[in-house]
């Protein structure tokens, strides 16, 4: 574990792992889009360290699929805040688990 | 490791931590900011300086604002605090949350590939990743370019619908 890439990784895993107890545990739809959030930045850590010392850096590829994810993830937040924001307005609230007008 | 790696990784997944656990869901929010500042130093500290200019322009600047407006949005919900889950829900969270490090952990150690590793120092400068996107990357671009375009207009017209409706 002397190598720097396995320390990078290590911390990528244990904020992945952050990410899933916060999406798994908290009630509030905001703080579940928080831990997804969380767990995205989590692989674009994972995609920059493996460019870095990975054996063919000229290559840009790691660096052009974080680019393209922080958009993808952008576009993933707004339009999960706007939800947020639709649902609170029809029920009055943001707790996930009052949200069960689909059981069945 | 430079002693500064530790700093910023410690920094990092504490506010991470601090951010998922904290009951005011405001202090969630800037524990946030943090988080995502942080990872824009392990960025810069990686040779990726364009990558964590755009942390920092769209995590800290655009997402974490967004998430502050949604929670101003959304306050009032939040009056009675009484709302924790059970102690068996956030302990089974947390246990499946420690299995899953335990065994991405237990990989990344016994991992032969990581191994070998080139130490040799890399930059991507801004000009080598704009000639990439115009060049190889320049579908994906587009597509991207439309993506957010239909997501951001479906993002105003979801959050507008329901007071158009009740007018």
């Amino acid at each position: 574990m002397s190598n720097p890439l396995a320390h990078y990784l290590i911390v990528s895993a244990a904020l992945f792992s952050i990410g899933l107890a916060g999406a798994l545990i908290r009630r509030n739809a905001i703080l579940v889009l928080i831990g997804i959030e969380l767990m995205l930045n989590a692989a674009n850590l994972n995609f920059i360290a493996f460019w870095r010392y990975g054996k063919n850096p000229q290559a840009l590829a790691g660096v052009m699929f974080v680019i393209f994810s922080i958009a993808v993830a952008a576009a993933e937040a707004a339009v999960g805040l706007a939800l947020i924001i639709a649902i609170y307005r029809h029920y009055k609230t943001t707790q996930v688990d009052k949200l069960d007008q689909m059981r069945g | 490791m430079h002693w500064s790696f530790y700093i910023v990784a410690g920094l990092t997944i504490g506010s991470a931590i601090a951010a998922m656990s904290l009951r005011n869901i405001v202090h969630c929010a800037l524990l946030l900011t943090i988080t995502f500042a942080g990872l824009a130093l392990l960025y810069l500290q990686l040779n990726a300086q364009f990558i964590a200019l755009a942390q920092i322009l769209i995590y800290i600047g655009a997402v974490a604002i967004l998430i502050v407006f949604a929670i101003l949005l959304t306050r009032g919900s939040d009056a009675a605090p009484a709302s924790t889950r059970p102690l068996r829900g956030i302990a089974c969270g947390v246990v499946i949350a420690i299995a899953a490090f335990a065994t991405l952990a237990r990989a990344i150690g016994s991992s032969a590939a990581i191994r070998q590793t080139s130490p040799a120092a890399q930059t991507a400068t801004v000009r080598q990743i704009g000639q990439e996107l115009m060049k190889n990357y320049i579908v994906p671009l587009e597509i991207v370019a439309l993506l957010l375009t239909a997501a951001l207009i479906g993002a105003a017209v979801i959050a507008l619908q329901e007071r158009r409706r009740s007018e």
